[in-house]
């Protein structure tokens, strides 16, 4: 088998070289207006979920009848909603709902997505069968897919998740098989073949690592889109279950008193579209800097 | 054109039938019995035996979906639990407020969308062209059913000009129809205007960089002539795809938006399906929907070859 002479000089320069690399690529990242302003957003979403709970005392079930609907004031920053809810602390709640369901559904969406994918491209006939099943799942669009598998698992967090990676793994695997029907025909893989090398070391430690950067791309799309589907179950009442707070379901209270208190409407709405314009953006600020050759969303 | 056509066709049923697999799937994945659910606490063991004979439960998995897909190929989506009556005539008597807005969403998407896209290609760079690119990633990140909370907010309820929600049909007049579906049309439809505006830009750019335009340019041709005849002609392929695939979106996106005004489309019957947990209509209507989708996408890539002859459908 190969051998390969290890001397101090050569790891030294190894080192060297990735450490340039690395350089690199943070300066590309932070030459991109895009991804840097993404980042930014997604920064204090993060921080408003993680760190504002220990900043605000109020708790987001508290019921007070008689402060109901009240607007912005001292005691209430963002005003009451109609059980005479702190706005605020239901807003941070609902943002760590929000971001738990993204981060869950891509994550499982990522991790079957890639396998699915990296299997299909492999095995030539268990990709037809496999993207046969994707496509018929991408065929129906996502919003009606995601109210049926709610409707019949019934509303909670921990099934819009499962519903969600559902509607998403289809989306991921077409992306890294697509890529990884590419990686499949290089010459190093026809190498590692040569050498003899098992199926799941070609896949896991060649042709994985290779399908990187369109899985990640295609990852923070489906987080955008998990928050902003998850937003839309709740509103229509079939996502988070009352009394847990989500931005959707804020907003389904907010649409029955939206004559008295828009700022039940206003404040978790521009959440949402904060949250989803800066997971858009990185994106595609990810995509200008992973990969050159696309001009998708490109200046 | 025939084989490709026939090819296209026949490449529809494997996806067709895992959609019909995935589609009636949905009602064993729900936990509990459908007729316990839908007869309630009070029920009696015979009530529900019965309830389970008259809607086929007692039957195997595959025989029911052999049954409801011989059924549904006929058009015959079942029969509704709660309103007693077809799936597919529900689907009819609801269909017309849908098209209606998704028409209207998408002329929307296209009379805006367009020009707006062309013009941000023509100044490219230019602040101008900045902004509107950086309002269409605004325009993407706002669901429809918040910016219809937000237009009913400014429209209706600060300015009155609008009417909060509801519906009139097209039988009371067109004015009065449009009145009461422009604030949905334009909350379905922004998403879409600022997709289209990308499109129009990203492919137009594409277009003008080209040596032929060079050349029409050089020989003096006029500004307004080269931009519409000789760019936008060839830039017209990306765009159709997109307005093509974003009907089929608008569909399904107008089932939201139909809450939000109290459209009685089949978005509504949808979404008032899921608390009665009324699965046949859930699933004919995504059935309905999806076979709509898959078909504009087979028309699309049909007009192709129509726009562009350098399109060779045969491949």
């Amino acid at each position: 088998m190969v051998s390969i002479v290890k001397t101090p000089d050569l790891d030294k320069k190894r080192n060297e070289l990735k450490k340039e690399q690395r350089r690199l690529t943070i300066r590309k990242f932070l030459q991109n207006k895009l991804a840097v302003t993404g980042s930014v957003i997604l920064v204090l979403l993060v921080l408003l979920a993680v760190v504002g709970p220990m900043l605000i005392s109020a708790d987001p079930y508290a019921i007070n009848p008689e402060d109901r609907l009240q607007g912005p004031s001292a005691d209430y920053i963002l005003g009451t909603d109609n059980f005479g809810r702190d706005l605020l602390s239901r807003i941070i709640f609902g943002a760590q709902i929000s971001l738990l369901i993204g981060l869950s559904v891509s994550f499982f969406a990522g991790v079957f997505g890639t396998i699915i994918g990296l299997y299909a491209s492999y095995y030539r006939p268990l990709d037809n069968i496999l993207m046969r099943i994707c496509e018929g799942i991408m065929a129906i669009p996502a919003i009606l897919l995601a109210i049926a598998l709610m409707a019949a698992l019934g509303p909670s967090t921990k099934n819009i998740i499962l519903a969600l990676s559902v509607v998403y793994t289809p989306y991921v695997a077409r992306v890294v098989r697509s890529s990884a029907l590419v990686v499949r025909e290089e010459t190093y893989i026809e190498a590692m073949k040569a050498i003899g090398a098992k199926s799941s070391r070609i896949i896991w430690g060649h042709m994985a690592p290779n399908v990187m950067s369109p899985l990640i791309i295609q990852i923070t799309s489906v987080f955008a889109n998990a928050i902003l589907i998850e937003a839309t179950l709740s509103f229509l009442g079939a996502g988070v279950p009352a009394p847990t707070p989500s931005w959707g379901n804020i907003l389904y209270d907010g649409k029955l008193v939206i004559f008295n208190t828009p700022w039940m409407v206003v404040f978790p709405g521009i959440c949402i579209v904060l949250a989803i314009l800066a997971l858009n953006m990185f994106g595609d600020g990810l995509r200008d800097i992973l990969d050159p050759h696309s001009n998708k969303g490109k200046k | 054109m025939k084989t490709y056509l026939f090819k296209r066709l026949l490449s529809l049923i494997p996806i067709l039938f895992v959609v019909s697999i995935v589609v009636y799937s949905i009602i064993y994945i729900t936990p509990g019995d459908p007729a316990e659910v839908m007869l309630g606490d009070s029920a009696t063991d015979e009530q529900v035996e019965a309830l389970r004979e008259e809607l086929g439960l007692n039957q195997s998995f595959i025989e029911r979906y052999f049954t409801w897909v011989g059924h549904a190929v006929t058009g015959d989506l079942g029969t509704s639990y709660f309103m007693n009556e077809g799936v597919t005539s529900a689907i009819i008597s609801h269909l017309f407020p849908t098209l209606s807005l998704a028409v209207l969403a998408e002329l929307f998407a296209i009379i805006i969308g367009i020009p707006i896209g062309i013009f941000a290609a023509r100044r490219r760079g230019s602040y101008v062209d900045q902004s509107i690119m950086g309002l269409s990633y605004v325009g993407v990140a706002i669901p429809s059913f918040l910016l219809a909370l937000f237009l009913v907010l400014i429209f209706s309820i600060k300015l009155q000009w609008l009417p909060v929600a509801g519906y009139k049909d097209l039988s009371e007049g067109l004015m009065v129809h449009l009145e009461y579906m422009i604030l949905p049309a334009i909350a379905l439809g922004l998403m879409h205007v600022a997709l289209t505006a990308r499109m129009t830009r990203s492919s137009m750019l594409d277009v003008l960089n080209a040596n032929f335009i060079k050349t029409a340019r050089a020989k003096g041709v006029k500004e307004a002539v080269v931009i519409y005849r000789h760019t936008f002609r060839n830039a017209l392929l990306p765009i159709v795809t997109i307005v093509g695939q974003n009907f089929g979106i608008l569909i399904a996106g107008a089932a939201v938006v139909e809450t939000v005004f109290n459209i009685p489309g089949i978005g509504q019957l949808v979404v008032n399906s899921i608390e009665r947990r009324d699965f046949p209509i859930i699933q004919g209507v995504i059935l309905f929907v999806t076979f709509v989708y898959v078909l504009i996408n087979l028309i699309v890539d049909l007009l192709y070859g129509v726009i562009d002859p350098r399109v060779k459908l045969n491949k």
